[in-house]
């Protein structure tokens, strides 16, 4: 487990400067690239990644992928972009 | 001889394009046998070279060196790579990164720029040369142009006292990430460790330092720790052979960018094979993957899964045999030759050598 989740539902987050996305071939797999890493994604995370576009916000994003996806929980949501800033991928506003 | 697994694909490839480099500091890691301009591969290979690299699954490419910015076709490198997918990071010196420099460099997203010490003069006799300035503009000039900095500082002896100033300096350079790095002992670090190895008090301080900065501190602060001085050695690559390779200035392929120091270890050439093979099935990938190579006191250990038995590179360095657990680690049965070098005194730096 990691620590309390401090990200809100109203949260806005977008891609760091300096990260790239982009779709990996070789592992047949959406990743994320930043100065030291490199994520490799399933295919929520990369749809979360995708909206991360710092207008939308968790609740919006969540909202978003339920067209898409059955069971998107916004907590889901906060969890995995609590994560990726975590990883100094993604920045969050509000 | 079964036929060997094949291995995962690596994310990463270190394309050292040359060793020479405007600096002479007594802490490179690269090797004492410098390779020259004559014996550097040509624009089309390298640019042959990422490609085999990216259809390998390579996604990141650090232009690296000595100093990339000597190579005169560093932007036909670099558009190369960025055309292929990758993420390219540019690891400078600075020196000559101006911002017209910069502005044939569009394909680059993220630079890490070397910092020798917080005070010029020091930070000059460190590099061997009037590096300090420069520096300063080139970090300017990369900020100037809207890309992350990364502002990497290898840790001594001589500068360890000043890591406080350090990260002062990083944050007035507008650095996105600082990676305070203690010296790793190989190459010419390795012929100057008397010089560079820092007292366990020097670290203690410093541990201190680094921990209140990186609870107060807007950039993000790497430290990476001195294994000479810790209970148990460094996950070294996170396994051989596992996430990265590096091709040398003059083609040859290595799991690591010492790895060269290893005595028949069947390097392979980018001249004479293609990438794919080389890492998949050439002796020196094969030799140290996964587990099986290893020997007591590793094989048992259950840290193994954590450190992957140390450095292959330290172990032969320290013990003449690749295969020896790394001699860092206290379970080693030549734990004691570290402990010796430890209990050394200091000595002069001597600064690396010139190659053109």
């Amino acid at each position: 487990m990691t620590g309390p989740r401090v990200t809100a539902l109203s949260a806005v987050p977008r891609l760091r400067r300096g990260v790239k996305t982009t779709y990996d071939e070789t592992r047949a797999s959406h990743v994320v690239l930043f100065p030291e890493g490199v994520l490799v994604l399933n295919e929520t995370a990369a749809a979360v990644v995708g909206l991360c576009d710092g207008l939308r916000s968790v609740e919006g994003i969540a909202l978003r992928l339920a067209e898409q996806f059955e069971g998107v929980e916004p907590d889901d949501v906060a969890e995995l972009v609590e994560r990726l800033v975590a990883r100094r991928v993604v920045d969050v506003d509000g | 001889m079964g036929e060997a697994p094949r291995a995962d694909a690596p994310f990463g490839l270190l394309a050292e394009l040359t060793h020479r480099c405007p600096l002479r500091c007594g802490y490179c890691s690269n090797p004492v046998d410098l390779v020259g301009r004559g014996d550097e591969l040509d624009t089309a290979r390298w640019r042959q070279v990422f490609d085999q690299a990216r259809a390998l699954g390579v996604l990141q490419v650090h232009l690296s060196g000595g100093e990339p910015l000597a190579r005169k076709d560093l932007p036909e490198l670099v558009d190369h790579a960025a055309g292929l997918g990758c993420y390219v990071n540019l690891v400078t010196s600075g020196l000559g990164l101006t911002p017209d420099r910069l502005a044939d460099l569009r394909g680059v997203d993220h630079v890490q720029l070397s910092v020798q010490d917080a005070h010029e003069a020091s930070a000059n006799r460190i590099a061997g040369v009037r590096a300090f300035e420069h520096k300063l503009r080139a970090a300017e000039a990369i900020r100037g142009a809207g890309l992350p900095l990364t502002v990497n500082v290898v840790l001594h002896r001589l500068n360890l006292d000043h890591v406080g100033d350090i990260v002062a300096l990083a944050e007035r350079m507008g650095a996105d990430r600082l990676e305070l790095a203690n010296t790793q002992y190989y190459g010419w670090a390795l012929r100057n460790r008397a010089a560079l190895l820092p007292t366990r008090e020097q670290l203690a301080r410093a541990g201190e330092v680094v921990a209140a900065a990186q609870a107060r501190s807007a950039m993000e602060i790497v430290y990476v720790i001195a294994d000479y001085h810790e209970a148990h050695p460094k996950p070294c690559m996170h396994g051989w052979g596992a996430r990265q390779l590096t091709v040398a200035p003059n083609g040859d392929v290595l799991p690591c960018p010492a790895a060269g120091v290893i005595d028949g270890l069947g390097v392979e050439n980018v001249r004479d094979r293609p990438l794919a093979d080389i890492w998949h099935t050439s002796p020196a990938f094969t030799a140290f993957r996964g587990f099986d190579w290893m020997r007591d006191p590793c094989r048992s250990c259950a840290r193994r899964e954590l450190d992957f038995g140390g450095c292959r590179c330290q172990a032969f360095q320290l013990t003449g045999d690749a295969a020896a657990t790394d001699p860092v680690c206290t379970l080693s049965p030549h734990h004691g030759l570290v402990e010796a070098i430890l209990a050394g005194g200091p000595a002069d730096v001597e600064h690396r050598a010139v190659v053109r």
